[in-house]
């Protein structure tokens, strides 16, 4: 057992802090755009970072060098996230999903040219692809989605509505699931197409989230016509690619590390702020509240340690995945609620005020950290995972 | 980075984890629970011959010259199967304390006994202020004719009852600050003046209070130097944490791995009750903090093995192992219904074990106050 990074990897950290340090713009961090915060402007600094990212090949450091990665460690890939989300860098949750989720399938069920079509341009950062997976009536019961794929000469003809289609406004494709077999049972007839938002009959509708923002979309394809070829893996077999996805590498190291940091900054604020001529810091009772806040996030940051250490030794974790990603998420809420303990009103004003501090980080975290354990699986359905693939209980 | 046991680990783990499995039986823990003493010299005896007791002593101590890492690994084996005794009391407590503050003749003269499990040591350190301060240390070593002389009650002592030694923290100065001062003794459990009663606890687990009443000293049973002893117990304390904590991850684990195989057999409403939200979410969480208590654990042991600074891990390890075991024996319970609240379960065993181990060496409060100490707050 050894807890130490290696020589190399120390090195490694210290080269991606410094670049990050002149790449990351400052108008960005004047932004300082959080979760589900993104604008136009935001977005479009953000492509641009995540095009420099791309060229070093750290944008998918994991991909084969022919794709345009670096076919970087697993540890290396571990300290790359950490230290692009410790530093708040511009990277989209969209990015992430079309590296992460996006690129590893057409990977493993993509065709030749599929491959040579997207993967290069995924890791250069030239496009990104929102998903079209939930709908009205599909959220955590994904299987039941309705949205219909029909054959028709070399076509495929798509009618339907996806929602919650994060920053579908912004993307270049959408990576869509829809049924292409009406009559198999509901597992059976759903596949996975590439379709790009330009096409005819695409109609994106915002939808304002809680932070008041345009982060989600209703996505409406009427007759929606696209080539045969863009197919993913085979047809009718498209739920079980995205259960397999489920088990690719995501790992909430990033949560942690960010988590980290805004844990840091209430540290720092309980330090500096003196409440009825005593320092907050001596309150007995935020210095358990700081405390606790810093165990949990050493607890899960262990845990998305611990993910990244399997992969290198060539296990495929799964269930252990959703462990942490339960775990953390629920250290991020309770991040952003005892931040609001701690800063009582102050806690509660935008960044507009001028009495504002932290930049108002813990009242939007207080708002954002409300998706994380939703999105992508909530916790429960993670924790069904967990008891039934992890510690074999029965579904029925 | 490297998470994952080697290979000697792995056969330590498995050794002890078939050895107990074979001569500690629930059936045996209950007795020895039951019992005055809580010590099975057959036990003791049979666990020094594969070695544990002189695990990480060096080999010219007797010992096998192993890394507390291993020791964490052990203790988490014998938390899961849960064995009473004077293990802890005598080797994490007394053997290590020896091991780094010990004089050479002190070293010879016991880590070898240890290691053979010829004697058994205790840890008189809490007083009835019921805490880890050093000001709590009301206990005092006064110099008469050439050797100290100890008065004082000390309170939650574990395993006095069998003790062939006691270490006594005492106070040999009185200063302003109240960490200077203090004293660790080598005290023969048969000197006269000394008294020990056997409290009865929730854990069954042979606390005892130790009536330390003029008990005569030479110079020679100083551990460490005179007056600097508080180092010593503030060291011993940190590394008796983190190994009370690998003991409650494997108690913890040993609970969820119960209450799993209950949930696949348990039959209600015509299924298993396993197949239930309610029931696997509840395994899901305690699956979580087992996990997260393990690697913590392992965290602040391999700094300590390492000879890193572990004074915030140790305390981070403890702070959340502390509650974490304590939740998923709670759940447990829920689980097992009825059942579990009976003496014939072995729930009931865990769940003591749980508790106790929550607040010895402090408990998730006092560590996180430790924690925001290295925070700087």
């Amino acid at each position: 057992m050894d807890f130490r990074f290696t020589e190399d990897e120390e090195a490694f950290r210290g080269e991606v802090r410094q670049w990050l340090k002149q790449e990351i713009p400052d108008r960005w961090t004047e932004l300082d755009p959080g979760i589900w915060e993104e604008t136009e402007e935001s977005w479009a600094l953000a492509r641009e970072f995540q095009r420099k990212l791309g060229e070093r090949g750290w944008l998918a450091p994991a991909y084969p060098r022919e794709y345009g990665g670096l076919e970087l460690s697993h540890m290396k890939r571990l300290i790359l996230a950490e230290e692009l989300a410790y530093n708040r860098s511009p990277i989209s949750i969209e990015e992430e999903i079309t590296v992460n989720w996006v690129g590893p399938s057409v990977m493993l069920f993509g065709t030749e040219k599929q491959k040579k079509d997207y993967l290069t341009r995924i890791a250069r950062g030239d496009i990104i692809f929102c998903l079209g997976y939930s709908e009205p009536n599909a959220g955590s019961d994904l299987a039941s989605l309705q949205t219909r794929a029909v054959e028709v000469g070399d076509e495929y003809v798509i009618n339907g509505q996806k929602t919650w289609c994060s920053y579908g406004h912004f993307a270049d494709y959408c990576w869509l699931a829809a049924r292409t077999d009406p009559d198999a049972s509901r597992h059976e007839g759903i596949s996975v197409f590439i379709v790009d938002m330009n096409t005819p009959g695409i109609t994106v509708r915002p939808l304002i989230n809680i932070l008041n923002r345009h982060s989600f979309n209703e996505v409406f394809f009427d007759d929606v016509h696209i080539p045969k070829e863009n197919l993913v893996g085979e047809k009718n077999k498209g739920w079980y690619q995205l259960m397999i996805a489920l088990d690719f590498e995501r790992s909430s190291i990033g949560y942690a590390a960010g988590n980290q940091r805004i844990i840091e900054e209430l540290v720092r604020y309980a330090k500096d702020t003196t409440r009825n001529g005593e320092p907050l810091a001596n309150d007995p009772v935020i210095r358990n509240e700081l405390a606790q806040l810093v165990v949990e996030n050493e607890v899960g940051r262990m845990m998305a340690y611990r993910i990244a250490w399997m992969f290198s030794k060539g296990l495929h974790p799964s269930y252990e995945s959703s462990m942490s990603m339960v775990f953390v998420s629920e250290v991020m809420r309770h991040t952003a609620n005892a931040g609001m303990r701690i800063l009582g009103h102050y806690g509660e004003l935008d960044r507009d005020s001028k009495w504002a501090v932290i930049n108002a980080r813990i009242m939007r975290m207080c708002l954002s950290s409300l998706s994380i354990g939703v999105g992508g699986g909530s916790n429960e359905i993670q924790r069904n995972i967990i008891a039934i693939r992890g510690l074999g209980l029965p579904r029925k | 980075m490297d998470l994952g046991l080697n290979e000697e680990q792995e056969m330590l783990r498995k050794s002890a984890r078939d050895f107990l499995r074979r001569e500690c039986s629930k059936q045996l823990v209950r007795q020895l629970d039951e019992s005055e003493t809580g010590h099975s010299p057959e036990l003791w005896l049979k666990m020094a011959e594969l070695g544990w007791m002189g695990l990480v002593f060096p080999e010219e101590y007797g010992g096998d010259g192993h890394n507390f890492l291993d020791l964490a690994i052990l203790l988490e084996e014998m938390g899961y199967n849960i064995v009473p005794g004077p293990f802890f009391s005598t080797v994490v407590l007394g053997g290590l304390t020896v091991l780094a503050a010990g004089s050479e003749e002190q070293k010879m003269e016991l880590l070898p006994k240890i290691a053979r499990g010829e004697i058994i040591l205790s840890f008189a350190l809490t007083e009835p202020a019921a805490s880890y301060s050093a000001a709590s240390i009301q206990t005092k070593a006064i110099t008469r004719n050439g050797e100290y002389v100890i008065k004082g009650t000390k309170l939650f002592v574990l395993n006095a009852n069998v003790a062939d030694y006691i270490l006594c923290v005492a106070r040999t100065k009185e200063t302003k600050d109240p960490e200077d001062g203090i004293t660790v003794f080598l005290v023969d459990a048969r000197s006269s003046g000394l008294r020990c009663t056997l409290l009865k606890t929730l854990a069954r687990d042979k606390q005892c209070e130790v009536i330390f009443d003029n008990v005569a000293l030479s110079e020679r049973s100083v551990v460490g130097d005179k007056d600097e002893g508080w180092p010593i117990v503030k060291d011993i304390l940190q590394k008796a944490a983190v190994a009370k904590c690998a003991e409650m991850v494997g108690g913890a684990q040993a609970t969820l791995d119960m209450a799993v195989n209950y949930a696949k057999e348990r039959v209600q409403f015509g299924r298993p009750i396993g197949s239930f939200q309610a029931i696997q979410h509840y395994c899901a969480d305690m699956a979580m903090d087992v996990g997260g208590s393990r690697f913590v654990t392992y965290k602040a042991a391999w700094k300590i093995a390492e000879g890193l600074p572990s004074a915030l891990d140790a305390a981070i390890a403890k702070a959340w192992v502390s509650e974490a075991y304590g939740r998923v024996a709670l759940r447990a319970h829920q689980m097992f219904g009825a059942i579990g609240f009976t003496m014939d379960h072995d729930m009931h065993l865990y769940y003591r074990q749980a508790k106790a181990a929550e607040i010895i060496f402090g408990g998730a409060d006092y560590h996180r106050a430790i924690v925001a100490d290295e925070l700087g707050l």
